[in-house]
């Protein structure tokens, strides 16, 4: 008898009463480091809180009864973390300036809008191989959605990277959208011509090289991540993409030749445009010394600043100075954990984010079907890149780029559509935790039709 | 497919680890370097959590020369300095963003941080009380302190000099006075915008007013180093305070056609006198000569004895604003430099402190000491945590000159005082030594006017150099003797209580 999963819905929920406690606890903290009392609204966030969490829950209770239990969770635990925080900025920037505006309530919109798109996708996706139709749509959609920031008029620049586009007073970041639709597109694309991609080829020095002919995709998205650096100035989503695309090959094919040869590319692209990136050039100066440039390089100096500020345990919620790091609501969020939660905060939101991607490729392990394999790998390992890229970056371990740190960032356009991401990964573990549709016993007549019941 | 996804989780498992180990890196290893003043003072948070702290105080003869007091504002505590200006150089200051002098070098202690308050500081935990930093004492003499300050005000606010006074037998500073000085209390001020525009104001003064002249400036000592080529000459045996050095009104040159002329171009009295009244009238003929008699080599052996060309062996005052520059004996000297040489000129630069340390030496018994000026950590009860004691400069080979050459080199120096150029520094009662010096360092610029004694002269207790390297008075005014013997004067009388 095969191992059968279990649905595990008690167990969410009780994870899902702790994640509470960690979001509206952190809130409350908050308003008592820095201004002396728990929040007046407590029981009005709190509420809704847990109205949003309650919500995805039952949807998952009623539309994915075996989907993975863990993961609603720790995204629940993450969000409440970083509305908590930002809210704690907004004090900060308020008390230095009453006209500042507040981010928080605008992120616990966007965070409705998130958790309603997800329920919407639990609901009307009802098998994720329905999207294998919308490859080809799903690429183009991603491509228009990249190149729209370069629209004259539309497109923004905003500290140095043109990947922002502005439409009345809705801005957005498509490049967040375009990430769900390219692993949707790179996975119907790779289902169908992986045996292509695998099989031919020639061996070199211990290393399956594949064949001349079958470069043609790879050069491809080799260009547009190139386009997207040297038209957008933006080294991090250049890296995300070409890597999320590569790691795909690998998966479909089995053959780690496809990541030399696209590691090289890459690195071939990258050293070329190099000369060329003032704006990449300068933030690799400031990675290497950011001392020597002590008024350019505030940004890394003050998040370097505020997690040995906070050290192994912290300065506690709404003690320390998050706000004198620039930026410390957004892209450096996590270092403002640093300086308020301490090393231990950070290991605690890192291990959580290690645990979202070790559930998705877990889901991608046991998934039954190619496409849902390649969709679970491509969306866990794009979330461990951009979490590699933005922390590291923000902790000086690698050069700094502008990503969201995902369900943390204030941000619209990534808080949405990383819950869109959360959706899509509980409808293929549901699928593939599912126990396997059984024959009908079918004693003599071999020809009649063979009636498949689900369970 | 699931091969390539299991090795694709290892090596997120590797992206993740890196990322943790980094954050440790910076929040457990690197967080103390991070979070040091010293190292970054422009750290918003430190620096406005230090001004949110008491700090322990800087101690004078038991009285305090900086207090941490309450304050009202949102800093809590703010910093002052109760002689302002007279203790600048020494105690130093604590700004936001930037700290000096000793708050700086004994940041640790003053903030409590120091793992040697370790002890206290875990009692107070216990007892529940807030940390409270430790407090240093100083070895400065308030009285000698207060007359070099005075002497130094005496010739006007502008005057660049600077003095120094040791304990000959011990090293200790018992005085250091840089003028033009500055008011710190001006500098640790909460109105940040204010402090930051003194600041600004004192760099960009051309008297630089944030330098401490007696450590950090170093220029030609004149005939005061004359002390050292005597030293060098007795202690060669070819000569005695009593040997006949040509005198006279120049020295011809070897391998130039240039001659050696005195100060004023003045005749040092007959064709041959004694090297003791060479000193009185320092002789530069006589030096010139004596020189040239010992070579560069013996010169730079004593000078170097007495600390020349010895990197930075004061540290009490060591913080990133401030640090001891290295007083220098040439290396490639030919025979006319070497006659320049031996008379303080040519390459030749020391600072007041060495200038001071030379004449302890002497009154030392030719024993040179390590220069201190920290004197006991304290704890935040006024309990001694830890003293400091005296050190000679050079372990290996203590004795610059020996007991016999040092009592000689005395007496000399004593008849400087009574009978020659240094007759300003006398006090009634007691025997004073000391040596003028006025050196000519560039044929436009006013000379510099050295002095440097100590007294008594059979027992000393004080050595002192004072350097006046621009007084704004007129050329022919400046003179060792005149502008700068009676300030070493006033500090030597406030060491002995007169």
């Amino acid at each position: 008898m095969e191992f059968v999963h279990r649905q595990r819905r008690g167990a969410e929920l009780f994870l899902l009463v702790l994640s509470l406690a960690v979001g509206i606890g952190a809130y409350a903290c908050v308003g008592l480091g820095a201004q002396g009392h728990v929040p007046a609204d407590i029981y009005t966030y709190g509420g809704w809180l847990t109205a949003l969490i309650v919500a995805a829950h039952l949807t998952i209770r009623w539309k994915a009864a075996y989907a993975d239990p863990i993961l609603l969770p720790v995204v629940a635990a993450l969000n409440g973390l970083g509305l908590a925080m930002i809210h704690r900025i907004d004090i900060a920037r308020k008390a230095a300036n009453s006209d500042a505006r507040e981010f928080a309530p605008g992120q616990l919109i966007w965070m409705t809008l998130g958790v309603m798109l997800f329920i919407a996708v639990l609901v009307v996706l009802r098998d994720h191989r329905r999207l294998q139709a919308f490859t080809y749509t799903a690429g183009l959609s991603a491509v228009v959605l990249l190149l729209l920031p370069l629209v004259p008029g539309l497109g923004t620049n905003i500290r140095g990277a043109r990947i922002w586009i502005h439409l009345g007073p809705l801005s957005f970041q498509p490049g967040e959208i375009a990430k769900v639709l390219l692993v949707i597109a790179f996975a119907g694309y790779l289902v169908l011509y992986r045996d292509a991609l695998a099989l031919a080829g020639r061996r070199f020095l211990f290393i399956d090289l594949p064949r001349g002919r079958d470069l043609g995709p790879i050069l491809a998205m080799w260009g547009i991540s190139l386009a997207i650096l040297v038209f957008q100035n933006d080294l991090g989503s250049s890296l995300l993409f070409f890597g999320m695309f590569l790691v795909m090959l690998y998966v479909a094919t089995e053959r780690p030749g496809w990541l030399f040869v696209g590691g090289g590319l890459f690195a071939a692209g990258a050293t070329l445009a190099y000369p060329f990136l003032g704006h990449v050039q300068q933030r690799v100066e400031y990675w290497l010394d950011p001392f020597a440039h002590p008024d350019d390089a505030t940004q890394i100096i003050n998040g370097m600043f505020g997690m040995a500020w906070g050290g192994l345990t912290g300065r506690g919620l709404g003690l320390g100075s998050p706000q004198k790091t620039p930026f410390s609501y957004s892209d450096y969020i996590l270092p403002s954990f640093g300086e308020e939660l301490g090393l231990t905060g950070v290991v605690a939101i890192i291990l959580l984010y290690g645990l979202l991607v070790e559930r998705s490729l877990r889901t991608a392990l046991i998934c039954r079907d190619n496409f849902g394999k390649l969709i679970a790998a491509g969306l866990g390992v794009v979330l461990a890149l951009q979490v590699f890229v933005v922390i590291g970056g923000v902790t000086k371990l690698i050069p700094l780029t502008g990503l969201t740190t995902p369900f943390l960032s204030q941000g619209g356009s990534s808080l949405v559509a990383n819950w869109v991401i959360i959706a899509l990964l509980l409808r293929i573990s549901d699928q593939a935790r599912r126990p396997p549709p059984e024959f009908g016993e079918s004693d003599d007549d071999m020809d009649s039709t063979q009636v498949v019941t689900m369970r | 497919m699931n091969r390539p996804i299991r090795n694709l989780a290892t090596g997120c498992l590797v992206l993740f680890l890196a990322l943790i180990a980094n954050a440790t890196y910076l929040q457990f290893f690197k967080a103390d370097d991070l979070t040091s003043l010293t190292k970054h003072p422009n750290n918003a948070r430190v620096s406005n959590a230090a001004f949110s702290a008491p700090r322990g105080d800087i101690l004078v003869n038991g009285r305090a020369v900086a207090h941490s007091k309450k304050s009202d504002d949102e800093f809590k505590y703010l910093r002052t300095y109760r002689f302002g200006a007279e203790y600048a150089h020494v105690a130093g200051f604590f700004a936001r963003g930037r700290i000096g002098a000793v708050e700086a070098s004994e940041n640790s202690v003053l903030t409590g941080e120091s793992p040697e308050l370790f002890v206290n500081r875990v009692g107070d935990i216990l007892s529940n009380k807030p940390p409270a930093g430790g407090n240093v004492s100083l070895t400065i003499n308030a009285a000698a302190q207060r007359a070099a300050y005075e002497g130094l005000k005496k010739l006007g606010n502008n005057v660049r000099g600077a003095v120094v006074a040791i304990e000959p037998s011990t090293g200790k500073i018992l005085a250091m006075v840089s003028s033009p000085t500055f008011n710190p209390n001006r500098l640790a001020t909460h109105d940040f915008p204010k402090a930051n525009a003194t600041y600004l104001r004192l760099l960009k003064n051309d008297l630089v007013p944030l330098n401490n002249r007696a450590i950090e400036e170093r220029l030609p000592p004149g005939s005061t180093f004359k002390l050292v080529t005597a030293a060098a000459a007795l202690s060669s045996g070819k000569f005695t305070p009593d040997s006949l050095v040509p005198g006279g009104a120049s020295l011809d040159l070897p391998l130039t056609s240039k001659n050696l002329p005195n100060e004023n171009g003045g005749s040092c009295g007959a064709s041959k006198i004694t090297l003791t009244r060479a000193l009185d009238v320092s002789c530069n003929v006589a030096f010139g000569s004596v020189g040239l008699k010992l070579g560069a080599d013996a010169l730079r052996e004593q000078a170097e004895k007495f600390g020349f060309n010895k990197k930075s062996y004061f540290t009490d005052l060591d913080d990133p604003l401030t640090s001891q520059v290295t007083s220098i004996f040439p290396t490639k000297v030919d025979a006319p430099q070497t006659a320049y040489s031996a008379i303080g000129q040519f390459e030749v630069s020391a600072t007041p402190l060495q200038m001071a340390m030379v004449s302890a030496a002497i009154a030392n018994n030719g024993r040179v000491m390590k220069p201190y000026l920290v004197n006991e950590i304290l704890s935040s009860d006024l309990d001694v945590i830890k003293g400091f004691n005296p050190e000679p400069l050079n372990p290996d080979s203590p004795q610059a000159i020996s007991a016999g050459v040092a009592s000689k080199l005395t007496e000399m120096m004593v008849s400087v005082v009574d009978n020659g150029t240094g007759r300003p520094a006398r006090i009634p009662g007691i025997a004073v030594a000391g040596k003028t010096g006025t050196a000519q360092s560039a044929p436009k610029r006013p000379p510099y006017a050295w002095f440097t004694s100590f007294a008594p002269a059979d027992n000393a207790r004080v050595a002192v150099a004072v350097l006046i390297q621009d007084a704004g008075v007129e050329r022919d005014q400046i003179s060792g003797g005149g502008l700068a013997a009676p300030i070493a004067k006033a500090v030597m009388e406030a060491v002995l209580d007169r």
